[in-house]
C-alpha cells in the first residue's frame, strides 16, 4: 500500500497524520511538498493535513488549493485513490473543488478547540466501514473556520446520496445540518473538520479515530 | 492600471465578523446601526491593457470563492 501526506507551508498536523498512516499500515507515507507536481506512481491513499497553510491568507485553504501538488491530488482522486482531508485539509478540498460547499468562520466567532461528540451517518464508506451506522464517537476539533456551508439543493443532494459521513452530536460551529464530514460523489474523497489522527493510541485518551485508518487500509488491501 | 476588487459575502451567508463589529459599535454608543457586513478590498496593479476578462478570471479562480462570495471590479485610471 502506498500512501502520501501533502505538506504545505503552515501545515502542522502532517506528522501526526503520517504517524497514523504508518501505525495502521506498517509503511511510512511519502511526505510531498506543495511545490511537487507529481505523486508517487499508483498512490493509494493521500492525506491532506490540518494546519494553517499559507497562513490562511485570503481564505482558509485558498492558496493551498491552487498549489502545484493539488493538481496531482485531483488526478489521483479521479483515478480512484483515497483522499482524506482533515481540518485545513477539508478547507483545501472544498477550495479546490474536489468537495462541494465551503467552510465559513465558526458561527460563534470563536476558535473551537475541544473534544466533540460525533455520529457516524454513513458507515458504508471506505473511511467509515469500521464504525456502526449511528454510532456515537468523540474526536477533537481545533478550528476557526469549520462552519460548513452549501446551498439547500447541495445539502439535500449530499444527504440523499449518503454523502454526509459524520455529523456533530452537539453544537460546535454552526455547520449546516450539523455536517462534520462529507464524501465526494464516488466516495473516495472525505473531508472532515474533526481530527481522527489525534485519537489513535490509548495514550491519547481515546482511540476512536484509529478505526477510520484501519478501515481504509483494510479496504485498500482487499482492493489489491 | 489599478483595479479594485470588492469581495463580499453573499446574502444569507452568516458573517460573524460583521456581527462582532456591530456589537462593538453598539458598545461605543452608536445606536441605529441595523446591520454590518464585512468584506475585502483587493487592489491590483495590472499592466495597461489587461482585459476585463482576465481580471474577471482572476476573481473567479482565486480572489473570490463564488460558493459564498460575490465580487465587483472597479477599474481606476
Amino acid at each position: 500500500m502506498k500512501s502520501a501526506v501533502i505538506v504545505f507551508p503552515g501545515s502542522n498536523c502532517d506528522r501526526d497524520l503520517a504517524v497514523a498512516f504508518e501505525a495502521v499500515s506498517g509503511t511510512k507515507p511519502a511526505m510531498i511538498w506543495h511545490r511537487d507536481t507529481e505523486l508517487p506512481d499508483d498512490i493509494d491513499l493521500i492525506g491532506v493535513p490540518g494546519g494553517f497553510s499559507y497562513g490562511d491568507y485570503l481564505r482558509s485553504g485558498a492558496m493551498a488549493a491552487r498549489s502545484p501538488v493539488m493538481q496531482a491530488v485531483a488526478r489521483a482522486a479521479e483515478r480512484g485513490a483515497y483522499v482524506l482531508g482533515i481540518c485545513n485539509g477539508f478547507q483545501v478540498l472544498t477550495e479546490s473543488g474536489l468537495l462541494p460547499g465551503a467552510l465559513l468562520r465558526n458561527a460563534g466567532g470563536h476558535f473551537v478547540c475541544r473534544d466533540v461528540a460525533l455520529t457516524v451517518d454513513n458507515a458504508q464508506s471506505a473511511f467509515t466501514s469500521r464504525y456502526d451506522a449511528g454510532e456515537a464517537i468523540h474526536f477533537p476539533v481545533a478550528h476557526h473556520d469549520g462552519n460548513y456551508f452549501a446551498d439547500d439543493a447541495t445539502l439535500d443532494r449530499l444527504e440523499g446520496e449518503g454523502r454526509v459521513a459524520l455529523r456533530y452530536g452537539e453544537s460546535v460551529n454552526g455547520s449546516a445540518r450539523n455536517i462534520a464530514g462529507i464524501l465526494n460523489e464516488s466516495g473516495n474523497v472525505l473531508g472532515m473538520m474533526p481530527h481522527p489522527e489525534r485519537v489513535i493510541e490509548p495514550a491519547h485518551g481515546r482511540t476512536d479515530g484509529r478505526r477510520l485508518f484501519e478501515g481504509l487500509v483494510e479496504g485498500l488491501l482487499a482492493r489489491v | 492600471m489599478k483595479a479594485r476588487i470588492f469581495v463580499t459575502l453573499k446574502g444569507g451567508v452568516l458573517d460573524p465578523q460583521g456581527k462582532a463589529i456591530h456589537h462593538a459599535l453598539e458598545g461605543l454608543g452608536f445606536s441605529g446601526v441595523n446591520d454590518v457586513r464585512a468584506g475585502k478590498l483587493i487592489e491590483l496593479d495590472v499592466a495597461d491593457g489587461t482585459s476585463d476578462e482576465d481580471i474577471d478570471a482572476m476573481c473567479r479562480k482565486l480572489l473570490a470563492n463564488t460558493v459564498i462570495e460575490n465580487y465587483r471590479i472597479e477599474k481606476v485610471a
